[in-house]
């Protein structure tokens, strides 16, 4: 019974932060778009216009319920539905941080160590091509449609690639919980004392760190590769038709894709919740603090990446997308295998 | 009645009744949701034999792949009332008594010559990834490889069949 | 057992809090949102004109063709996650056997790319 409130608690709060992080992060993307364009962005509501992420989700549960007359009534609900459930549910076999001892008892900061772990992840993520293809299709819009079967056609193609890098991963590591993975990373780099806790897999994979960043934009639809949401050909893509909290969902879903991707690159590439001089640390309810500061502060960095890249880089053409993704990004990451392969059993 | 029934008395309902929706709703759209949702219930029963890396598998390759590619089908393809073939009385009964009596010789040639193992006599881990792979890569080594065979026929055929329709004017 | 009922419960909470908040935007938006309908505003958008057709009408073959490829690679992907984990163990003989895997693999990729199945450009 202990278990089962301990890992109740756990999820619940879980799921908190992943509502306020994607919450904020809507307030983060304004305000640095806004400083990279030299604007101000969001000041009014609030001390830096902190309460907006409020204002607009409180806005979302008054406008009007609108759907259009020919769209299939049921499904057109749904849709935003699947795909907020396929988003949430990812983050269950993160570890957030390391065990610890409270209440007699030893805690473990992961909802779940199923031993296929990144693949649980891969799974859900493989799910999270119907909420935009029943939402697009339901809508009975034109360009709701055309920007359906582009996104799917765009995530399923940039899904190979992020299976074959996670396998190159799981050959590294020799297991498929994410749990082993960070833990595996806790070690020296290259074996220097003075490097413990450094022994990221970025410095062992740099190419498939720079391949998984790729297929993680593709697959969150963010620009550069947002062509199911282009407002210039297609409106607003899959959700021309939404309005009020049906919208919202469908908003929301893309940002907490954003956190759960970036949690993913920090767990897998940059060693989780491990940092350099932990082991220095004695005290495990300090250490378990630390570390889920630490791995917090990963996770930020790289969804300020996402940003950046964003409000950098213009978008991509689709026949360009299908050839990145399917001719130089695939045997790259087939190559980069084979290389870790024939390395590793090598030395 | 243990734990254990209960999960798999309530999981194969569960199976069930979605499968007969796939069979029954008017909708080609709602019958994949069905569908997939049947394939969670399978996905279900593999979890709680421990074969945890089929259980994922399945959902990655049943719900996540081919389901969409059965989606993509139904949508595009747009079958609607209109298009949707329709049969008098007699082919439906045919039909009817056609697949019932198909069924029934299934059922009785499987009850005859199919004896199937023991559960317990089984190794319980046999459905976790690393004895899977173990087992793969060893005994079974061989009709690995020749799969792969079955595969490259797989992709010729899809894009000999994708390359003959490609003369047709395209939308999009 | 123990890693799976945790999943449940996140399942449970996570379905919970879409299905109610859904339900209750539908309800709110009743009681303080505007609801008004007219003959041209319950239409689809198209670009302000009247609609032309149907909206659901067949699409390319191409992303037929590139679902088709996915299933197929994709069910060869997950072969090798079985032999990632076991990859330490199997030394160079598993890995021979993975090459041969692989370059079957690469064969009808290949072919896939040559015979233009995957250029989106109309040339």
């Amino acid at each position: 019974m202990d278990f089962i409130i301990e890992k109740s608690v756990l999820i619940v709060s879980v799921f908190g932060i992943t509502l306020v992080m994607a919450m904020y992060s809507t307030w983060l993307e304004r305000k640095f778009a806004a400083f990279l364009q030299d604007r101000l962005g969001p000041n009014r509501a609030g001390i830096f216009g902190l309460l907006q992420p409020f204002a607009d989700a409180g806005k979302m549960f008054f406008k009007e319920e609108f759907i259009p007359n020919h769209s299939e009534k049921f499904l057109f609900i749904a849709g935003p539905g699947i795909a907020m459930f396929t988003a949430c549910m990812t983050s269950a076999v993160i570890p957030w941080g390391p065990d610890f001892e409270a209440f007699g008892r030893t805690i473990s900061l992961q909802i779940s160590d199923i031993n296929i772990g990144i693949l649980y992840i891969m799974g859900f993520l493989s799910l999270g091509v119907y909420g935009i293809m029943i939402g697009g299709w339901a809508s009975n819009n034109k360009y709701s449609l055309f920007s359906a079967i582009r996104a799917s056609s765009q995530m399923i193609s940039y899904e190979l690639a992020m299976g074959i890098i996670i396998i190159t991963i799981v050959m590294m590591t020799g297991s498929l919980s994410l749990r082993n993975i960070v833990q595996e990373q806790s070690g020296a780099l290259y074996n220097i004392t003075a490097l413990k806790g450094l022994n990221w897999n970025i410095f062992y994979q740099p190419l498939a760190f720079i391949i998984f960043m790729t297929c993680a934009l593709a697959e969150c639809n963010r620009a550069p590769f947002d062509l199911a949401e282009c407002e210039t050909e297609l409106i607003g893509g899959y959700h021309t038709e939404y309005s009020s909290m049906k919208l919202g969902f469908y908003l929301f879903a893309e940002y907490i894709n954003m956190f759960i991707s970036s949690t993913v690159i920090a767990t897998i590439f940059f060693g989780g919740y491990n940092f350099p001089g932990m082991q220095l640390i004695e005290n495990s309810a300090l250490l378990t603090v630390m570390c889920v500061a630490v791995l917090f502060l990963k996770i930020i960095f790289f969804i300020m990446l996402f940003m950046w890249i964003r409000w950098t880089l213009p978008r991509f053409r689709y026949d360009q997308l299908m050839h990145l993704g399917w001719k130089s990004l695939i045997p790259l990451a087939i190559i980069n295998m084979l290389i870790t392969g024939a390395v590793i059993l090598a030395t | 009645m243990g734990a254990e029934q209960i999960i798999f008395f309530f999981l194969a309902a569960f199976t069930v009744v979605m499968a007969s929706l796939v069979v029954f709703s008017k909708n080609p759209v709602h019958s994949v949701l069905f569908l997939i949702l049947t394939m969670f219930g399978i996905a279900g029963h593999y979890l709680s034999l421990n074969a945890q890396f089929l259980a994922v598998v399945h959902i990655i390759v049943y719900a996540g792949a081919i389901m969409v590619l059965f989606l993509f089908v139904i949508m595009l393809l747009n079958l609607n009332k209109e298009s949707e073939p329709r049969k008098t009385l007699w082919w439906q009964l045919g039909a009817v008594i056609g697949g019932g009596s198909l069924m029934l010789t299934l059922i009785a040639s499987f009850q005859s010559t199919i004896k199937l193992p023991i559960a317990h006599e089984i190794d319980s881990n046999i459905g976790l990834v690393k004895p899977l792979g173990k087992v793969l890569f060893t005994e079974y080594v061989v009709p690995f490889e020749i799969s792969s065979v079955l595969f490259l026929a797989a992709l010729v055929g899809a894009v000999l069949i994708g390359q003959r329709k490609q003369e047709e004017p395209n939308h999009s | 057992m123990n890693q799976i009922a945790p999943l449940i419960i996140q399942a449970g909470l996570v379905l919970g809090f879409v299905v109610v908040t859904l339900f209750g935007t539908f309800f709110l938006s009743k009681i303080f949102g505007t609801s008004r309908h007219s003959k041209v505003k319950d239409e689809n958008f198209e670009c302000g004109i009247e609609n032309q057709g149907d909206a659901r009408f067949p699409v390319s073959v191409k992303y037929f063709l590139v679902a088709i490829l996915f299933v197929l690679f994709d069910v060869e992907v997950i072969f090798f996650y079985p032999y990632a984990v076991n990859f330490k163990e199997m030394g160079v003989e598993g890995f021979l056997a993975l090459l041969m895997f692989v370059s079957l693999f690469l064969t009808g990729f290949y072919y896939v790319i040559k015979k233009g199945a995957l250029d989106w450009s109309n040339k």
